[in-house]
């Protein structure tokens, strides 16, 4: 804990010792002011082409960063992350098309049902405590049983899903924009610097360091006094917050909504993958992880078109991309277990 | 019988003095309630006969399939630790592995299998060995439940690059049907079921009466204490892989006939296997059969009232409960 401790009585000179300022905070805000000059100056250097790449990579981004609150930070290993997604999807479609609910409010509801939801589930298997795989296996279970439900409710159209209504305008209240509209970046970008702010926020708070205390020794944390539920459940709570807010811009962006794609075990592993690649329990790695694996897929397809010639056999052949992240993703837990930022900011300290 | 059960054969009158039939109340319970339920529906459950007949049936069948997949992982699951999400991508891989086999070579499907069993019992030691040793000795389950994701991601999408995503159909498998009270049972789904039934026996004989069973339940009790008198934990652990990768490929071989493969087949499998093991109780083969037919009955003769996929529904929320209250499973004993 480098962390400055806010005690009135401190001496002037304690305070002003320089071992004792918050630097970390101050440098991970210059860091984020940079990042959010570059994403809003992103549209206009982007070729249009490149769109649709740039909004998946910033969900990507915003799932990762949430997967990472409560997993990374928290320690509670979600494998169902696709349960608070798809929360947010449906929330999102439901409300849009049958009552014409602004998505904007549509996403704030759909984030407090999420919410709820998640410190339901969470609460549930802390009650009986159920720690590291079988807390996965748990919310995996969730995560499915929700896909199915979906699939089986009349009012949420079964299997077929949502297609929103689209109007004649733009119209930012709406959220609906022309097609390769500058604001379909700009919308997800200032979304995730607001979150990865609020990461860097909480981490640095009293609940973000309890937490992080919590993950490492519970039984030391609970005997200084933390209260080890309530702790888990702000980080589980803002997690499940955050990916709502990710699913309901996605039902934004597609215009569509499915079980499938809100609800499906690829979810939940889209939320991880990006987060594991780039360092779990770091702040910035789940960025760094979305922006290696959010373009992986149409990087592979375009070197594929037109293949150099000692891969020519790869030509036209489906799930090369996958399998190069899922490999990556193996490499990656066996050895460098913090991930590429992890391992790459210790180097640095060295 | 499991996990406890052999750390009971180390300290016999531990858990003898606990209780007899204590222990195994739920279990009977659970033997006794099925057909309980049964007779319920058929009686005043408003429903044809004939139908119900069918999907009883079907149901114990279809239970057998799951038992069958189930044996392998709840064996990986219960000695090593390791929620191991690559078991229906290995499922997939031993089914194309049959296909190929019977395609190229001209093997006869089941002739193909006993080839395939050698060869998966190879790759999970492979696997085992080379990839999640170091994660499971170190107790790291969430590195090795990554690893396994990742694995799963690979085999599935390397089976697409080869065999493209078109359903395939494994050539001349038996045709026919067995009939029995006016419901029908193919041939290659009672082979399966024998086949859940076989491997179901020979695993527990394993287990029960080599030294090398002792050896690995001695590693699932208790890891270091195996250790130090001369087991050598990173190979028993490997050899676990192994073999619970060569039930995968018997599990394969005896569904490929009946199923048609894609490189996601074996993917509705790993969710409802992990259901089955949880239910069963972790390292529970006896366990494992059981709830693979309870979790068949209840997912067919639930289809009966709530159609479609409504029946899995009720398979998740019995898995949640038994997560919950009672996460060593019905055969598992209370730690």
């Amino acid at each position: 804990m480098t962390r400055a401790v806010e005690r009135p009585q401190d001496s002037v000179a304690a305070a002003d010792d320089p071992r004792l300022k918050d630097n970390e905070t101050r440098n991970a805000f210059v860091t984020l002011g940079v990042l959010a000059i570059v994403l809003a100056v992103l549209p206009f250097v982007l070729n249009e082409r490149f769109e649709s790449i740039a909004v998946l990579t910033l969900i990507f981004a915003l799932m990762a960063v949430a997967w990472n609150l409560m997993s990374g930070f928290g320690g509670l290993f979600s494998f169902g992350h696709a349960a608070f997604f798809g929360i947010g999807a449906y929330v999102d479609a439901y409300l849009v098309v049958e009552y014409g609910i602004s998505p904007w409010i549509a996403m704030l509801l759909g984030a407090a049902l999420a919410t709820l939801v998640g410190i339901a589930i969470a609460f549930l298997c802390l009650r009986y405590q159920l720690a590291g795989a079988y807390f996965a296996l748990a919310t995996f279970a969730f995560a499915q049983m929700f896909l199915l439900l979906v699939q089986n409710l009349e009012f949420l159209h079964k299997t077929e899903g949502f297609n929103l209504p689209i109007l004649g305008g733009e119209s930012f209240w709406m959220l609906q924009f022309r097609q390769g509209s500058d604001l379909y970046i700009w919308i997800p970008a200032a979304i995730l610097v607001l979150a990865l702010a609020g990461v860097i926020l909480y981490v640095h708070s009293r609940p973000g360091q309890f937490v992080q205390a919590v993950r490492d020794d519970a039984v030391a944390a609970a005997s200084l006094g933390i209260n080890v539920m309530r702790t888990k459940l702000i980080a589980v709570g803002l997690s499940c917050a955050l990916t709502a807010v990710a699913g309901a811009f996605y039902t934004q962006y597609y215009f569509f909504v499915g079980p499938q794609q809100a609800f499906g075990a690829q979810v939940s592993i889209e939320a991880i993958i990006p987060a594991v690649i780039g360092g779990i329990g770091t702040i910035w790695g789940p960025l760094v992880g979305a922006l290696i694996v959010g373009p992986l897929a149409e990087l592979i397809d375009s070197v594929l078109r037109d293949p150099p010639a000692f891969i020519g056999f790869l030509q036209g052949v489906a799930g090369l991309d996958v399998a190069i992240y899922a490999a990556l993703l193996i490499v990656i837990v066996l050895f460098m277990p913090k991930g590429i930022y992890g391992t790459l900011k210790e180097r640095w300290r060295r | 019988m499991q996990e406890r059960t052999w750390a009971a054969s180390e300290a016999p009158d531990s858990d003898a003095a606990v209780g007899g039939i204590e222990k195994y109340r739920l279990p009977l319970a659970v033997a006794a309630a099925v057909p309980v339920v049964l007779v319920l529906i058929y009686t005043v459950g408003d429903k044809d006969t004939g139908l119900v007949t069918q999907s009883v049936v079907t149901g114990l069948l279809l239970g057998g399939v799951y038992a069958l997949v189930s044996i392998g992982l709840t064996l990986i699951f219960g000695v090593l630790g390791v929620i191991n999400f690559a078991h229906g991508a290995m499922l997939s891989l031993s089914m194309f592995l049959v296909f190929w086999l019977t395609s190229t070579l001209g093997l006869p499907v089941y002739l193909a299998t006993v080839v395939a069993v050698p060869l998966m019992l190879g790759f999970g030691f492979v696997v085992q060995g080379g990839l999640l040793n170091r994660l499971t000795v170190s107790g790291n389950h969430e590195g090795s439940l990554l690893v396994t994701l990742g694995l799963s991601l690979l085999i599935t999408n390397v089976l697409l690059m080869i065999f493209g995503g078109r359903p395939l159909s494994v050539p001349g498998s038996l045709e026919g049907a067995w009939r029995v009270f006016g419901a029908i049972a193919s041939y290659e789904r009672l082979i399966a079921f024998g086949g859940a039934l076989l491997v179901a026996l020979a695993l527990t004989l394993v287990l029960n009466k080599t030294s090398f069973g002792m050896c690995i339940r001695a590693v699932s009790a208790n890891s270091q204490g195996a250790a130090l008198v001369g087991v050598n934990v990173g190979r028993v652990y490997a050899l676990t892989f192994g073999i619970g990768s060569a039930c995968v490929a018997v599990a394969g071989g005896l569904l490929a006939p009946f199923l048609s493969l894609t490189p996601t087949v074996g993917e509705e499998f790993t969710i409802l296997a992990f259901v089955i093991v949880v239910l069963g109780g972790l390292g529970s083969v006896v366990g494992a059969m059981v709830g693979g037919i309870v979790i068949g009955l209840v997912q067919t003769v639930g289809a009966l009232y709530l159609p479609g996929t409504g029946s899995l529904i009720l398979v998740f929320a019995v898995f949640v409960i038994v997560l919950l209250f009672r996460p060593q499973g019905i055969f598992g004993v209370t730690r």
